[in-house]
């Protein structure tokens, strides 16, 4: 039901700028005339935890959320949570993955392993992966937070979505004297 | 042109829209934005309350003052502001008065999981639940007009995915109603038990009035498609249901989930071959249904407990199973973590090396509880850890109350905790208090409060002095500790906790994350220097972590607050200008 609707997946650990990106592709989607449901998670999950934010369009949209074997696409912001959150992942659906790795806490403090092999295991699997190394990037772009908007560049290459809609919404989301950068880490991200 | 709105946001506009005048909040999630987009307006007075108790008489007398009102708070703020919340259902409304309550089925960010629409049948409130951002605007200024017509307040209620959801609004032009006369009326606005009783009997009718209006209201909505299912719902279940079923069940949206019909909802059941009623959390509309005589399909087959999705109402109504891509890994939970620089971790660190019983309170201190710190025994609810610890020292005796601490943050100590020192003071116990004072309201994302010295503009106000306040009730030893210094205030706590009377430690320094907050350069690990010993990682800092055996510290995470350098025995941990 409702198969015309899409559905991002956005993961990534609190405090990287998985909420900006979210709104990035939530104005660029109402721009090609879609409906569109955006749901965010608030308060505590965002101090470091893994956080998830939901993306939805199409002609009509109902629920907010995406469930198991929903997600056309995940976009994650680290690779931890890329696998983490796999089994939201339609078959055929595409992962889009920072490399970055970040260490939970159990890791930091040596009570369990960072696991190895993820990117592998992924395309062992048959899932269609994109990695990629947005926070070289984003600080090739002039700051290491704009690993949002590189990762939002490589979207944009894999979505329906014209080049120039992403551009304008760039400039009318983030703040002005922002701006440039957002839009050289978007290109970079676009051209990786 | 349509606009993205988050549903809090869309209640704002709503708020707007209806031509508000006076909003009192306390911050709560996911309730919060609702204020502060409200404040964006000019049109609306916005305030942060002490707490949701506050907040809702505040709204009440602008009612009584003529002017239309509202107040917001999450579910269990919601029993807080429940005693006046009660009573002034008796009252009614002079001019319309609304309080918005988020709950948080799932608890993304709550103590418990309690459904608010046992308020209202308890307060003989009426209470609307939108279930996307353009109800929130439509429900919010239909809820001013019930509660003008019918005078009575009226309960609007969300939960977590409506307020945190953005979703496609049409936005209208603010009505302009004139402020109310205010007529004196002590049979209707003074609540002395011979005034009151009458008043009950009003409820009672206004009830039965309401009723009636639900039965043709149009936002009980019936959508009729396959009739072999019929689903009763409302709210974000309607969202999960519709999406799982499509044209292959008829739907009746309640948007008015107190009080609710009758003949409307025996009209639908007989319309349809199985009846289901898909709702979070309690039975509230299931238990309706059955006393007037109808037999839905209800928690026999969904969870009282957590969210309902898409994907539970297919599998539970049409047994169809989800599968979604996986790979063979155990990856490690990545719980929430005091952010890097957070003036909470030394006193955490401190505390548990002290081996104490810490009373815990909410707030994102409670994240004290986590490992490594481990360093909290109890959470209950605000304010639960000052006037708890005081039971616990009370049964326990002297022996307990120098081993025992309360920790609890600036704005939730105004909520709530204030009353618990004054029974310490009063009631004499030897307990130990530490005001977690961060400057600001942290968990809820930095809402001012009556301790930073401004209000929710930005704007100076009044600020209270915790130290006076403290010592104003009755606390002779107050004194204040910067928790960066480990060792002040390792000091600090054993004085206090080995003196005959009742203190108060203010541990006292900014929340890292506000913007005025100026940070040194980072720390970096001289390798040669770095024994392996682990002693770092006892803070639970996420900056620092260890490779090949060695500590090594993010740059791009640490904001140079010193904690690990205190602990870092053989001085590997140093300034990154003294590195090299």
């Amino acid at each position: 039901m409702n198969s015309n609707v899409k559905s991002v997946l956005i993961v990534g650990v609190g405090g990287q700028g998985t909420l900006l990106a979210s709104r990035l592709l939530g104005n660029a989607v109402i721009s090609c005339k879609y409906d569109v449901k955006v749901s965010e998670v608030h308060g505590m999950s965002q101090r470091g935890g893994s956080v998830v934010t939901y993306v939805r369009y199409g002609e009509h949209v109902n629920s907010p959320i995406i469930e198991t074997g929903e997600a056309d696409v995940i976009i994650s912001f680290e690779l931890l949570e890329a696998a983490r959150y796999l089994s939201f992942l339609k078959k055929g659906g595409t992962v889009i993955v920072n490399t970055q790795q970040i260490d939970p806490m159990p890791v930091v403090t040596g009570a369990a392993q960072y696991p190895g092999q993820i990117l592998e295991k992924m395309q062992d699997a048959g899932i269609h992966t994109v990695a990629i190394d947005a926070l070289k990037l984003a600080e090739e772009a002039g700051s290491s937070k704009a690993v949002n908007v590189v990762l939002m560049g490589v979207v944009a290459r894999h979505m329906e979505i014209d080049k120039d809609v992403w551009i304008q919404t760039i400039r009318e989301t983030v703040p002005a004297k922002f701006v440039e950068m957002n839009l050289k880490a978007f290109e970079l991200g676009f051209q990786a | 042109m349509k606009k993205l709105l988050l549903g809090n946001e869309a209640v704002a506009r709503g708020l707007y829209e209806a031509g508000v005048r006076v909003v009192s909040s306390y911050p709560g999630t996911p309730s919060t934005e609702i204020t502060e987009f409200a404040a964006t307006y000019p049109e609306i007075y916005c305030e942060w309350a002490p707490n949701e108790k506050v907040a809702c008489e505040a709204a009440i007398g602008a009612s009584f003052g003529g002017a239309r009102s509202f107040c917001a708070m999450k579910h269990v703020g919601l029993n807080v502001a429940a005693d006046p919340f009660f009573t002034v259902s008796y009252i009614g409304a002079n001019a319309g008065m609304v309080l918005a309550v988020a709950d948080d089925p799932g608890m993304h960010s709550s103590q418990n999981e309690q459904d608010s629409r046992n308020y209202a049948i308890g307060a003989k409130a009426p209470m609307l639940e939108p279930a996307d951002s353009q109800e929130c605007i439509e429900f919010t200024k239909l809820a001013y007009e019930i509660s003008e017509q019918f005078d009575t307040p009226v309960m609007l209620r969300l939960t977590t995915r409506i307020s945190h959801s953005r979703s496609l609004c049409d936005l209208a032009d603010r009505e302009e109603p004139e402020l109310k006369a205010y007529v004196k009326n002590p049979q209707k606005n003074v609540m002395l038990p011979a005034n009151a009783r009458p008043r009950h009997v009003f409820v009672e009718e206004r009830t039965k009035k309401l009723i009636e209006w639900a039965e043709t209201a149009a936002i009980n909505r019936v959508e009729m498609h396959d009739t072999k299912i019929g689903v009763i719902t409302s709210g974000a279940s309607y969202q999960y249901a519709r999406e799982a079923l499509g044209e292959g069940a008829s739907y009746l949206k309640l948007g008015m989930v107190n009080p609710l019909p009758v003949k409307l909802l025996q009209d639908f059941a007989a319309k349809v071959d199985v009846l289901y009623v898909v709702e979070e959390l309690d039975d509230v509309i299931e238990a309706h249904c059955v006393r007037i005589g109808l037999h839905p399909i209800g928690k026999q087959l969904f969870p009282r407990c957590g969210e309902l999705s898409q994907k539970l109402v297919r599998e539970l109504i049409l047994g169809e199973k989800a599968e979604g891509s996986a790979i063979e890994l155990n990856a490690p939970i990545r719980p929430p973590v005091m952010c890097c620089g957070c003036p909470h971790r030394g006193l955490f660190y401190v505390l548990k090396q002290e081996k104490v019983y810490v009373s815990g309170d909410i707030g994102c201190y409670t994240l004290g509880a986590s490992a490594p710190l481990s360093a909290m025994d109890t959470c209950v609810c605000m304010g639960a850890s000052v006037s708890a610890l005081h039971g616990y020292n009370k049964a326990r005796g002297e022996e307990a109350e120098h081993k025992s601490v309360a920790v609890i943050g600036d704005s939730t100590f105004i909520h709530s905790g204030i009353t618990g020192l004054i029974n310490i003071a009063y009631n004499n116990s030897n307990s130990t208090v530490i005001i977690l004072d961060n400057s600001i309201t942290g968990m809820t994302g930095h809402q001012q409060n009556p301790t930073t010295g401004k209000n929710i503009y930005g704007d100076p106000a009044s600020a209270v002095s915790l130290e006076k306040l403290a010592e104003a009730v009755g606390i002779r030893r107050v004194r204040v500790v910067d928790p960066y210094d480990l060792e002040e205030t390792r000091k600090a706590i054993r004085e206090e906790l080995a003196a005959d009377e009742a203190s108060v430690i203010i541990s006292r320094r900014p929340c890292a994350l506000l913007k005025y907050v100026k940070h040194k350069a980072p720390l970096k690990v001289e390798n040669a220097k770095c024994v392996g010993c682990k002693q770092c990682l006892n803070i639970g800092c996420p900056a620092i972590s260890i490779k090949n055996g060695k500590s090594v510290i993010d740059h791009t995470q640490c904001v140079g607050c010193g904690v690990c350098k205190s602990l870092c025995r053989p001085g590997a941990i140093v300034e990154q200008e003294a590195a090299e």
